[in-house]
């Protein structure tokens, strides 16, 4: 799960590390009030989450409240990096000497995590390898040492009085990187003041979701920005990436649904949305996932590929008669249906009219002629 | 032969009275899996399919000290101190099944196993089996995997019953098929297994079957360019059409623009010879001409 940057800046409070004073606003009469009470001049940081904000047009600065006021008016209407703009961070400019890169990321082939650090700061990481990248491996059992921190000190050729601030600032952020258990973490830029201090000028992190559970606080903020569709999916433990095209695809395990997928790819067709039941699925939780696949009204079909192992077939045919009995939307589907108990679950798709497969190859041609461009091509011609 | 676990493992069962871990138990015994005990915190004394249930690994070990490997059903928040005990205990293979254990957790456990000269499988693993040997650490379904001379690495587990049911149907069968799991962070690697099947006289051809995320496979293709393998292996990698950025059903399953793509693990791998199928089909075709 990423965190916004105003989300951020609440855990670098509570760790007391220093960033650029600012406030959240929410409207553009805010950002006038905010630009006015830091003094008139202000960056305006629109809250979306990914890299290469600045770069689409979400960081602006504004030298007065009113030209704040009208900038934030846009930036509401806006959308960067494609998400709608309903926040936007107002903080006060910084005295800027250099511009630092440092980071934290897990290391799943060494089973380390990785500090990154670079000199040159406020650019990508992908581009900073290219150019002056540091990279050390702290093992999870050790943890951050001493000799960690001065080499990467003097890699980044700050000046000699700052040690004590910069390791006390790495060691905290290392804290944060465990106690709320990150995928990654970047400070990127951290700021060397003309003054000479150091400033955490902006700050992303991504939290594992299989952690969540530790982290109430953002575990209810994570379930806040699901749809309701990712809700259900999430209740029933199936899971649910929707995607841009119009055919449904459905099966147990990621790996077959993902090969059913490329295959459904292969022969001209495009996803809606990939489906994965899991394994051992009951037919409730079948029920749930093809209602939902049902409710989709861009779907013009749906695929569904059930190799049954621990999963049994005859609980996912009864999932499959049960959705289709209470959903308001019929449409066609394709079920390829094989493996444990499949001669009762193809006996109960039979009776309730249910064309089945017991090979993939058949069941996706199939769905190929039904659903594919060349059907709707034939079925234009023959009109 | 095969790998890893054969007719003389002797397997502890870590979560055997959950509803996964009592369940799994029985299905294993009727495999033919010799299980010498199973434990669970504050049910000692107990017994489940007839297999005697101990507090702590240590107490199983005093009545059962022939125990070689552990299989993990323990629930998510909790796993890695079950895997901790296995490893402290000196156990030195440890299957673990749990799916959604804490990322920090997989890091911190799979790295003491390293540092211990313990192998993980897994986790948010299917398991390991070995037919011919009549041994199954997991929790896949027995009857798609026949005994013969493919070994079968795996990182998805449906995928993996296809390919091994697939195999059975053309005549072949499986020496050993491991599942390695589908978290981002796992212990035994694609690059273990296949230095693993190398060595095994058994093995005469392996499938290795990939995803989307990570850098396993990559790593892989790095291997065989620098340690010749002589047995034929053929590829297959699921998530060609997945969009950046979206994780697929497996935590480990999401490619970002710079990583983790089909096209680079394809790319890769036939850059170090090794032919890429991209259909299940064409998997067994593979399989067939390498063999002959």
């Amino acid at each position: 799960m990423l965190l916004y940057e105003y989300e951020g800046r609440f855990i670098l409070e509570l760790y007391d590390i220093e960033k650029p004073k600012g406030y959240l606003a929410r409207d553009p009469r805010e950002v006038f009030t905010y630009v006015k009470l830091l003094g008139g001049r202000a960056f305006l940081k629109a809250q979306v989450l990914g890299s290469g904000r600045k770069r689409a047009g979400g960081v602006i600065f504004v030298n007065s409240p009113t030209v704040g006021e009208e900038v934030a008016r846009k930036l509401f209407e806006s959308e960067v990096l494609g998400q709608r703009v309903s926040r936007i961070l107002v903080v006060k400019p910084v005295d800027i000497l250099s511009e630092i890169y440092v980071g934290f990321i897990v290391n799943p082939v060494k089973c380390t995590v990785s500090l990154l650090a670079s000199p040159y700061g406020g650019i990508d990481v992908e581009e900073l390898s290219k150019r002056k990248l540091l990279r050390i491996e702290i093992d999870p059992l050790i943890g951050l040492t001493d000799f960690t921190k001065r080499e990467t000190f003097k890699f980044l050729n700050l000046p000699k009085p700052l040690f004590a601030e910069f390791s006390a600032l790495l060691e905290k952020l290392y804290e944060i990187f465990n106690d709320y258990d990150c995928e990654f973490l970047e400070v990127n830029p951290l700021a060397l003041t003309r003054d000479q201090r150091l400033i955490v000028i902006d700050f992303r992190m991504s939290i594992d979701d299989n952690s969540l559970f530790r982290h109430p606080d953002f575990e209810s903020e994570y379930l806040s920005r699901l749809s309701e569709r990712e809700v259900v999916a999430r209740k029933f433990k199936f899971s649910l990436v929707e995607l841009d095209g119009d055919v449904g695809v459905i099966g147990n395990g990621a790996g077959l649904t993902m090969a059913t997928m490329d295959l459904i790819v292969d022969l001209g067709m495009r996803p809606a949305f990939f489906l994965d039941i899991g394994g051992g699925a009951s037919s409730d939780r079948v029920r749930e996932a093809v209602k939902i696949a049902l409710s989709y009204p861009k779907v013009k079909g749906l695929f569904i590929n059930i190799l049954g192992g621990i999963t049994r077939c005859d609980e996912v045919a009864r999932g499959i008669v049960e959705a289709l009995e209470v959903s308001k939307h019929k449409k066609p589907m394709v079920v390829r249906l094989s493996g444990t108990n499949e001669e009762e679950g193809r006996r109960i798709l039979e009776s309730n009219g249910i064309k089945y497969f017991t090979s993939m190859e058949e069941a996706i041609e199939e769905a190929a002629k039904l659903f594919g461009e060349a059907n709707g091509d034939t079925s234009r011609q023959s009109n | 032969m095969g790998i890893l676990v054969d007719s003389q493992t002797k397997v502890l069962v870590q979560g055997i009275t959950g509803r996964e871990g009592s369940f799994h138990t029985r299905l294993m015994l009727d495999y033919g899996t010799k299980i010498a005990a199973g434990v669970t915190p504050g049910k000692g004394g107990l017994s489940v399919h007839g297999v005697p249930v101990y507090d702590s690994i240590r107490e199983a070990l005093e009545e059962h000290p022939d125990i070689n490997a552990s299989v993990v059903f323990v629930p998510a928040r909790f796993a890695k101190d079950a895997v901790l005990e296995a490893i402290t205990n000196g156990i030195k293979l440890v299957v673990v099944i749990t799916e959604h254990i804490p990322l920090h957790d997989e890091l911190s456990m799979i790295r003491y196993a390293k540092l211990m000269g313990v192998t993980i499988i897994g986790p948010n693993t299917p398991g390991i089996i070995n037919p011919s040997e009549k041994c199954k650490v997991g929790i896949m379904p027995a009857k798609f995997f026949k005994e013969g001379n493919v070994g079968l690495i795996s990182r998805s587990g449906t995928l993996a019953y296809e390919v091994a049911r697939r195999l059975s149907e053309a005549g072949l069968g499986i020496s050993t098929f491991v599942g390695l799991g589908g978290d981002p962070v796992v212990g035994l690697s694609m690059v273990d297994a296949t230095h693993l099947f190398n060595k095994d006289p058994h093995t005469k051809c392996l499938v290795v079957i990939g995803e989307i995320g990570g850098v396993m496979e990559e790593r892989l293709a790095d291997y065989l360019l620098r340690n010749p393998v002589k047995k034929p292996i053929v590829a297959f990698i699921a998530g060609r059409s997945a969009p950046k950025g979206k994780r697929m059903g497996h935590a480990g399953a999401i490619a970002y623009s710079g990583e983790g793509t089909a096209e680079s693990k394809i790319r890769k791998l036939k850059e170090a010879g090794v032919p890429i199928a991209n259909t299940v089909n064409d998997i067994i075709r593979l399989v067939t001409r390498s063999i002959e």
